[in-house]
C-alpha cells in the first residue's frame, strides 16, 4: 500500500529538488547571462545582475568573426554518425549478450565498461600518431569512429538492459516462423526496442556533442566541431568572457533544444525496465 | 508428412541431464500430448524437437530426414507458446502474414491464406487490432492462426491453455481438437493437466524427470498404468494407493484402486472410515474418507448422502485393483 505523505514533506521534497536542479543549471545560467553583457560588465565585480548593460554585440561579433554554420555541420556529422554507427555495432552485439549469452557474456560487459574508466589522456598519443599516420586527423570519419568507440561500451549496455526486457519467445517465435537471424532482428527485435533504442541514440548523440577531449586534439579546421568553436575564443586574444559565453551559448543550444523536445522520451529511456 | 522420430535423444544443461536417451515414434497425423509434473522435461523435449534447444546426442528425424541439425526456421513446424509470443507491434493482420512473409509468398496469396484463417478462427474483425486491444482467448486464436497459415508438417503446442481461466481453457481444447480433425496434421502438446491429455490426445506420453514412463492411448493409460507413477498421475481424483499389508494380502508392494471402483456403504464393507470432506457435484459426489489405510477417495453417485462425520464402509471392486511390485511396476 502507497503510504500517505504529507503536504509538509512534499514542500520539503520540492524545494530540495529545485535547489539541486537550480545548482546543476547554474553554470549554464550564468554563461547565458553573461553573453548578453558587455565585456566589461561581465567581468565585473561584484558580478552584475540588475545594472548590467545588456547587448547583443557579442553575437554579432561571434558569428561575423566564425563560420558558425560549418563548425555547426561539423557537430551535427560527428554526433549523429557516430550514434548511428554505434547502433549498427551494438544491436546485433547486445543480441547476442542478452538472447544468445555465454559463460563470459558479464566479464565482457564488464570489461567493456572497464574501458570508460581508463583515463582518455592514456592513449592520446597513440592515438594521436595513428591517426595522423591512417589520414584520419581532422576528418569528420576519423572523429566519428573515435567518439563512436568511446561510446560503443554505454550504447552497448544501455541496448543489453532493453533487450533484456524483451520476451525471448517472441524472438523464439520468429525463428519458428522461418525468420533468418537477420530477419529476426530487424522486423522484431527493432521495431520492438525502438523506445530503447531512440534514446539510446539521443543519449549519445548529446555525449558526443559535448566531447571535447578528442575532438580538441584530433581536429585542426576541417572537422573541428563546436566544441573546437568555443576554444576558440579563449586561446589567442586572452579571455573574452562575454563573447566565449555567446559562443558557448550558440554551442549548446541546438543540443538543449533538443533534449528539450526529448526529454519525456530520454527519463523514459534511462528509467526503462527500472519499474515493471 | 508429419512424421517424427526420436532415437537416444538426450539433453544435458552443464553436467545436468534433464533428458536421458530417450526414443519415440510420432505416427503422421497424431495428437500426441507429453504430459508430467513441472520439470519433467516435457517442454525441453518439445524445444528440442522445435529445434529451439540443441541435443546433447541423439538424433530427430522428421519425415524420415535426420533433422538433428537443422535450424528451427528449416523445420517445417510451428509452434504456439504459453506465452502466446505474438508480435507487439504488429497488427493480427500482419501477425498471422509474417510466417508467409518470412516465406517470401507473393502479397496476394498472404492475403487470401490469412483472410481463410481468420475466418476460420473467428478473428476476421480483428484483423488490424493489434495484440494489446485482445482478449487472452483471441491472442492464443491469432497465435494458432499464425501456425496453421504456414501449413507447417507438425504442430507444436507448448501449454497453450494455462494462461486462460478455466472456461475458456474449456472452449480452446474443443477448438484445438476440431482443428486436428479438420487439418489432420500431427499435433504435440505438451501440457501437466492430465485432464488435457485424456481429452485431447490420441497418445499420451508420461514424462517423469526426463524418462518415458509410458505412451498409449489415455484409455491404456487409464486401464492399465505401467506403473505406480503413471497410476497416480492419470485419471482425476487420483487413484487411491495403498501400501503395507493391505498390499501384501494381494502379493504386491502397493494396490491401487480408482475412485470410482470404491463401493460405499452404511452398514457393511471391506475396509471402515469416516466422512472427512464430501463434494456434492450434482452428478457425482466427491468422498475423503480416512480409513486405516490412509485417506481414500471415492466417487459415488450424485444422490449419496454421507455428510462429514458420518461412519462409511468401503469395498473395491476386484476387477478393477491394480498391483503394483516393490519396484513400482505393475504386476500383470
Amino acid at each position: 500500500m502507497a503510504r500517505a505523505i504529507s503536504t509538509r514533506t512534499k514542500i520539503a521534497y520540492t524545494l530540495a529538488a529545485w535547489a539541486v536542479g537550480l545548482t546543476i543549471f547554474f553554470p549554464v545560467l550564468w554563461t547565458v547571462l553573461t553573453s548578453f553583457k558587455t565585456e566589461a560588465s561581465a567581468v565585473a565585480s561584484p558580478p552584475e545582475f540588475m545594472g548590467a548593460d545588456w547587448t547583443l554585440q557579442n553575437y554579432a561579433d561571434v558569428w561575423a568573426r566564425s563560420d558558425y554554420a560549418r563548425f555547426f555541420w561539423n557537430s551535427v556529422v560527428i554526433s549523429v554518425g557516430s550514434a548511428l554507427l554505434g547502433l549498427a555495432i551494438a544491436i546485433p552485439a547486445a543480441w547476442a549478450m542478452a538472447f544468445a549469452p555465454g559463460k563470459r557474456t558479464k566479464d565482457l560487459l564488464m570489461w567493456m565498461l572497464s574501458t570508460k574508466m581508463m583515463p582518455a589522456v592514456g592513449v592520446l598519443i597513440p592515438m594521436y600518431l595513428l591517426f595522423q599516420y591512417i589520414g584520419l586527423f581532422d576528418t569528420r570519419t576519423g572523429l566519428i569512429l573515435a567518439l563512436m568507440l568511446m561510446n560503443l561500451p554505454i550504447i552497448v549496455w544501455m541496448l543489453y538492459t532493453y533487450f533484456k526486457e524483451i520476451p525471448g519467445e517472441i524472438l523464439e517465435a520468429a525463428r519458428m516462423d522461418g525468420a533468418s537471424l537477420r530477419n529476426e532482428i530487424i522486423y522484431v527485435l527493432t521495431p520492438m526496442a525502438i523506445p530503447g533504442i531512440a534514446s539510446t541514440m539521443l543519449l549519445n548523440i548529446i555525449l558526443a556533442w559535448n566531447e571535447a577531449f578528442w575532438t580538441l586534439t584530433l581536429t585542426t579546421i576541417d572537422a573541428a566541431p563546436l566544441s573546437a568553436f568555443i576554444a576558440s575564443f579563449s586561446a589567442p586574444q586572452g579571455l573574452f568572457y562575454a563573447k566565449l559565453s555567446a559562443a558557448s551559448t550558440m554551442a549548446i543550444a541546438p543540443i538543449l533544444i533538443l533534449g528539450w523536445f526529448c526529454q519525456k522520451q530520454l527519463v523514459r529511456g534511462l528509467t526503462f525496465g527500472a519499474v515493471k | 508428412m508429419g512424421h517424427i522420430d526420436l532415437k537416444g535423444v538426450t539433453k544435458r544443461f552443464g553436467e545436468a541431464e534433464v533428458i536421458p536417451p530417450l526414443n519415440l515414434s510420432i505416427g503422421k497425423g497424431e495428437f500426441v500430448v507429453f504430459v508430467g509434473p513441472s520439470g519433467c522435461g516435457k517442454s525441453t523435449l518439445l524445444r528440442l524437437i522445435a529445434g529451439l534447444e540443441d541435443t546433447s546426442g541423439g538424433v530427430i528425424e522428421i519425415d524420415g530426414k535426420d533433422a538433428t541439425d537443422v535450424p528451427p526456421a528449416k523445420r517445417g513446424l510451428a509452434m504456439v507458446f504459453q506465452s502466446y509470443a505474438l508480435y507487439p507491434h504488429m497488427s493480427v493482420r500482419k501477425n498471422i502474414a509474417f510466417p508467409l512473409k518470412m516465406a517470401g509468398m507473393k502479397q496476394a496469396e498472404i492475403d487470401q491464406k490469412v483472410e481463410g484463417a481468420a475466418k476460420v478462427l473467428n478473428l476476421a474483425s480483428y484483423l488490424e487490432r493489434k495484440p494489446g486491444q485482445l482478449s487472452g482467448g483471441q491472442r492464443q486464436r491469432v497465435a494458432i492462426g499464425r501456425a496453421i497459415v504456414r501449413s507447417p508438417s507438425a504442430f507444436l503446442f507448448d501449454e497453450p491453455l494455462s494462461n486462460l481461466d478455466a472456461a475458456l481453457r474449456v472452449n480452446m481444447r474443443l477448438e484445438i481438437s476440431e482443428l486436428h480433425q479438420t487439418l489432420k496434421t500431427t499435433m504435440i502438446y505438451v501440457t501437466h493437466d492430465q485432464v488435457e491429455a485424456m481429452t485431447m490426445a490420441d497418445k499420451i506420453v508420461v514424462l517423469q524427470a526426463g524418462r518415458i514412463e509410458q505412451v498409449g492411448s489415455p484409455m491404456e493409460l487409464y486401464k492399465t498404468p505401467a506403473n505406480v507413477f503413471v497410476a497416480g498421475f492419470i485419471g482425476s481424483p487420483k487413484m487411491n494407493l495403498i501400501a503395507g499389508a493391505e498390499a501384501a494380502k494381494h502379493g504386491a508392494a502397493t494396490i491401487g484402486i480408482r475412485p470410482e471402483h470404491l463401493r460405499a456403504s452404511a452398514t457393511e464393507g471391506l475396509w471402515q472410515g469416516r466422512v472427512g470432506v464430501s463434494e456434492h457435484l450434482g452428478s457425482d459426489t466427491f468422498l475423503h474418507v480416512a480409513t486405516d489405510h490412509g485417506m481414500l477417495n471415492i466417487r459415488a453417485g450424485g444422490d449419496v448422502g454421507f455428510y462429514h462425520g458420518d461412519t462409511v464402509w468401503l469395498t473395491p471392486d476386484a476387477a478393477h485393483l491394480h498391483k503394483f511390485g516393490s519396484d513400482g511396476l505393475a504386476i500383470r
